[in-house]
């Protein structure tokens, strides 16, 4: 009986249309999160994981030892690798492959790679127009690393006091 | 037999046994490095102390014998308090390098440092440094790693039998070398590899190619010598990375010889043959399988029609499986042929017709170790089987005599009891002493042996072997390869059987190759010549291969066609028609027959390169081209049935070493130099010959120079460490000339190789001038 009068009620005076109103009114006046890409950007995390790189130490050689343990740890099994013993005696790859479209990533590989050489970057534009532009090669994730070494020692210097 | 209690179980062990064998017998796992069950006990890297009832502080489970009434606790707080002090004393300066380190993932101490090292270290200061060592081509060191275990120092003395590695120094300072910045140069030094529970000693032509997670593990048998060492190779990527041993205790115990370990590297050579080409004048063109199957077969077809089924001949490697040579023989029969040969370096036949089975090694390989008195005879045994002469340098440390017949008295790293060292020529008079020598001391010789001996007059030497003989049990009298390709190989064979006769002795024969059993059983042989029309060659390289290089080249080349299957190029290309690529031991399934008679069978381990294909499918399809009956098997396993019908069984009944009714000629020596032509140790078959870092060690070094004693060069006029020129029949060969006062005198020591492939047979008359 009750709640045939209150449905009366409901229905007579439009509470439900109110009720909605005011939410749309609420959000109306709210501060807004919509960003306008591209002009404007989402702030970013140090820890952002975005497109892979090779880093470098200062004198230019690469910082990669093929100890695999990147290609061992990664569950798309995303990476391959090849070593050898360079002339000069050091362990280094001769192969150094991430599959883009089977990465899923975890950053596993960061966390795995002893000497920081393998890292995510805060690159997330990036495209293919042929599934194969999407295979990263040892010379373009070492580009990738040269192009944008300031940023990547900047974030690993940031998230440095957390590991 | 004590009773003792380790972890609350109690076990009654054998009186002597340590702990650490009592802890084995019960499944208890107690940390170790330098401990090895086939090593001596060292006790110095003090990984497995234990805690014992009543004893003051903990003991070392390896060097701790049992006692009656022992209580022992692997596991309790004083025990493990004892361990990871020992943990993160061993890590004070072993460097952090596992990343780059090739034991990585396979590393006994980054194993055991889950379980015993701490998260950090307590050590800030700098960590030792040690300068690294050059062990030759095989090896790679990293010193720094070293734990000091000595398990390697050990291997060489107890193992290897030369003491190649040592420790100098004491407490930080120890450092473990070879001599005098030598390189190590044993027949078994990759061993060495196995033993290293860190990553201080590593396989040089491994170094940095992959790690051991990736790696796949698959079982297969070894295809060098007739031992048939059981191995494990490590794939990944469809291409063998290496092969390390599988433990088999009645074969190979858990050794590996440096030839089984290191010529896997021929696997991924560039000269493999991927694809089946067929000669067009000077070119060789590319062609399908059915074409080049057509031209071969239609080739053989016209010669056997023009000329007869007799006018083809197979020579077929000993290296090859049961069941392709069971094919090739089948094949050749079928076809009229009587003309296959698998004793390629053998040239005396005359024996064939005295014995009534395959010749072996006449006792299982573990009774080896047990024998009091052996004989040894025309074996350069080191480089001939260098597992087998490990099994007989353990006997001889338990007191066997070991007595040597042989032209070079080379060092066998133990102790030999007598040697006989004679030119080739004079084996068989050298013999005949000995079996006199037995005669004169009481021992019943076979008369017909006896009747012959008349004119021999016994030396020293061969009285002293006789006596030697006489005495004890569990005798051997064994013929190693040089004795079996002798041109007076069956008067050896009759005299040694002889003399084991006479003695109580067992015969046996060291088969020089994986399968030299095997083809005996299959009958891949018959009657070879040197004037066929045809030849069909399965993974043989004639020059090299052939007793006659020289003459075997002459022969192919004078052939009007020659088909060879091969899984390599090289001289093969200068005199075939029609080459097919076959797949080596590692890509296709088989099984050999080893020396003492076990048929051990395996499965590829990767699939063949290219367009290779299994060589038992292609004798097949060669039988189907020809038309003939009973080539429709259509797996391995239905050849292997074909071809031993009884399986072992049937191996075991047809093995018979006795030989009865050779004349002994040649019991006058000749004079003049003579060659010894022995098969090197990595020139055995075509795989050894294009390992890389095989060809680069010592061995495979000394093996391209002419040897002889300072008395021959002096009375030559020549200079050792010069260029000589080496001549035989009317080829020759410049060598460099090196010496060897070990050889006595009138030898000249001049192995099969590429140097000398062209030289005339691997015995005879040699000459020697100044270039």
């Amino acid at each position: 009986m009750i709640s045939r009068i209150k449905h009366f009620f409901d229905t007579f005076l439009l509470t439900e249309l109110v009720r909605g109103m005011a939410l749309t009114g609420r959000y109306f006046y709210a501060r807004k999160i919509t960003i306008e890409y591209p002009e404007e950007r989402a702030p970013q995390s140090p820890r952002f994981r975005g497109l892979h790189a090779q880093r470098r130490y200062p004198n230019g050689e690469e910082r990669c030892i093929a100890c695999k343990l990147c290609e061992a740890v990664c569950p798309a099994l995303a990476i391959q690798i090849e070593s050898e013993q360079r002339e000069d005696g050091s362990r280094r790859t001769t192969r150094y492959d991430i599959d883009l479209t089977k990465c899923i990533f975890c950053g596993f590989c960061e966390e795995a790679c002893p000497v920081d050489a393998i890292v995510e970057t805060r690159i997330y534009e990036y495209h293919g127009e042929q599934r194969g532009d999407l295979y990263y090669t040892k010379d373009m994730l070492l580009a990738v690393g040269d192009k944008h070494e300031a940023q990547i020692a900047q974030d690993k210097a940031a998230d440095a006091p957390y590991r | 037999m004590p009773n003792i209690e380790i972890d609350g179980q109690t076990i009654e062990v054998a009186q002597g046994a340590t702990l650490m064998d009592a802890a084995h017998q019960l499944g208890i796992f107690i940390p170790h490095f330098c401990y090895h069950k086939k090593l001596s006990i060292a006790a110095n890297c003090r990984m497995c102390l234990v805690e014992v009832e009543k004893a003051p502080k903990p003991l070392p489970a390896c060097a701790t014998p049992v006692t009656e009434g022992m209580k022992v606790r692997t596991h309790s707080a004083k025990a493990v308090e004892a361990q990871k002090g020992v943990m993160e004393l061993l890590l004070i300066n072993h460097p952090l390098d596992c990343p780059i380190c090739d034991q990585g993932g396979e590393c006994q101490l980054q194993d055991l440092a889950v379980g015993y090292g701490g998260s950090a270290s307590r050590y800030a200061e700098p960590k030792r440094v040690v300068k690294e060592k050059d062990l030759g081509p095989l090896v790679a060191t990293d010193m720094t790693r070293c734990i000091h275990c000595s398990r390697c120092v050990r291997f060489g003395q107890e193992i290897a039998g030369r003491m190649e590695l040592g420790m100098i120094h004491r407490g930080e300072h120890t450092e473990v070398m070879p001599f005098l910045e030598q390189q190590v140069t044993s027949e078994l030094s990759g061993n060495v590899i196995d033993l290293c529970p860190v990553g201080a000693l590593t396989s040089k032509p491994f170094r940095y190619s992959a790690r051991s997670w990736e790696l796949g593990r698959r079982k297969s048998i070894s295809p060098h010598d007739g031992l048939g060492s059981n191995l494990l190779l490590h794939v990944k990527d469809n291409k063998v990375f290496r092969a390390v041993p599988r433990e088999n205790e009645a074969i190979n115990e858990c050794w590996l010889a440096d030839r089984d370990r290191y010529a896997y590297e021929a696997l991924n050579s560039s000269e493999r043959l991927t694809q089946p080409m067929v000669r067009d004048g000077d070119k060789w063109i590319e062609v399908d399988w059915q074409k080049a199957l057509t031209q071969a077969a239609g080739a053989l077809r016209v010669l056997r029609e023009t000329h007869g089924g007799n006018a083809l001949a197979a020579l077929a490697s000993p290296h090859q499986t049961v069941e392709e040579l069971h094919l090739v023989q089948k094949l050749m029969r079928a076809l009229g042929s009587e003309q296959i040969e698998h004793r390629l370096a053998q040239t005396d036949f005359s024996g064939d017709t005295k014995r009534k089975g395959a010749t072996w090694l006449g006792m299982p390989v573990a009774e080896l170790n047990q024998l009091q008195r052996v004989l040894l005879v025309g074996a350069t045994l080191r480089k001939e089987q260098p597992l087998i002469a490990q099994r007989l340098r353990q006997a001889t440390k338990w007191g066997a005599q070991l007595n040597v017949v042989h032209a070079a008295d080379d060092e066998l790293n133990c102790r030999v009891a007598n040697k006989l060292i004679a030119k080739p020529t004079a084996w068989v008079n050298a013999l005949a002493q000995i079996a006199k020598a037995l005669l004169e001391a009481g021992a019943s010789l076979p008369a017909e042996v006896a009747g012959q001996l008349n004119n021999v007059t016994v030396s020293d030497a061969a009285r002293a072997i006789a006596a030697s003989l006489q005495d004890g049990e569990r005798k051997a009298v064994l013929l190693g390869a040089v004795a079996q390709n002798h041109p007076a190989s069956a008067q050896l064979q009759q005299l040694a059987a002889a003399i084991a006769e006479a003695s109580g002795a067992k015969l046996g024969f060291l088969s020089p190759s994986a399968n030299s059993v095997g083809a005996q059983i299959v009958n891949a042989q018959g009657a070879p010549a040197n004037d066929a029309k045809g030849y069909l060659l399965l993974g043989v390289e004639p020059e090299l291969d052939v007793h006659d290089g020289g003459q075997a080249i002459k022969a192919l080349d004078q052939a009007e066609f020659v088909v060879a299957l091969s899984a390599f190029k090289g001289r093969v290309m200068d005199y075939a028609d029609v080459v097919l690529p076959i797949a080596p031991f590692s890509e296709t399934a088989g099984s050999f027959i080893n020396m003492e008679g076990r048929l051990q069978a395996f499965n590829p381990a990767v699939k063949p390169q290219g367009e290779a294909r299994p060589a038992w499918k292609v004798l097949r399809v060669l039988g189907n081209q020809f038309g003939l009956a009973g080539f429709e098997h259509d797996s391995v396993e239905a050849v292997r049935a074909e071809a031993l019908p009884q399986g072992e069984a049937g191996v075991a009944a047809r093995l018979d070493n006795s030989i009865a009714g050779v004349a002994l000629q040649s019991l006058a020596a000749q004079a003049g130099l003579e060659r010894l032509g022995e098969t090197p140790i990595y020139q055995l078959d075509p795989l050894t010959r294009r390992a890389p870092a095989l060809q680069r060690t010592q061995d495979a070094l000394d093996a391209a120079c002419a040897w002889t004693n300072g008395g021959v060069i002096e009375r030559l006029g020549l200079a050792a460490g010069n260029n000589v020129r080496v001549r035989q029949g009317g080829a020759e060969a410049v060598l460099r000339l090196c010496r060897d006062d070990r050889l006595p005198d009138d030898v000249v020591r001049v192995a099969v190789g590429p140097l000398t492939a062209h030289l005339g047979a691997r015995f005879g008359g040699i000459s020697l001038e100044a270039v």
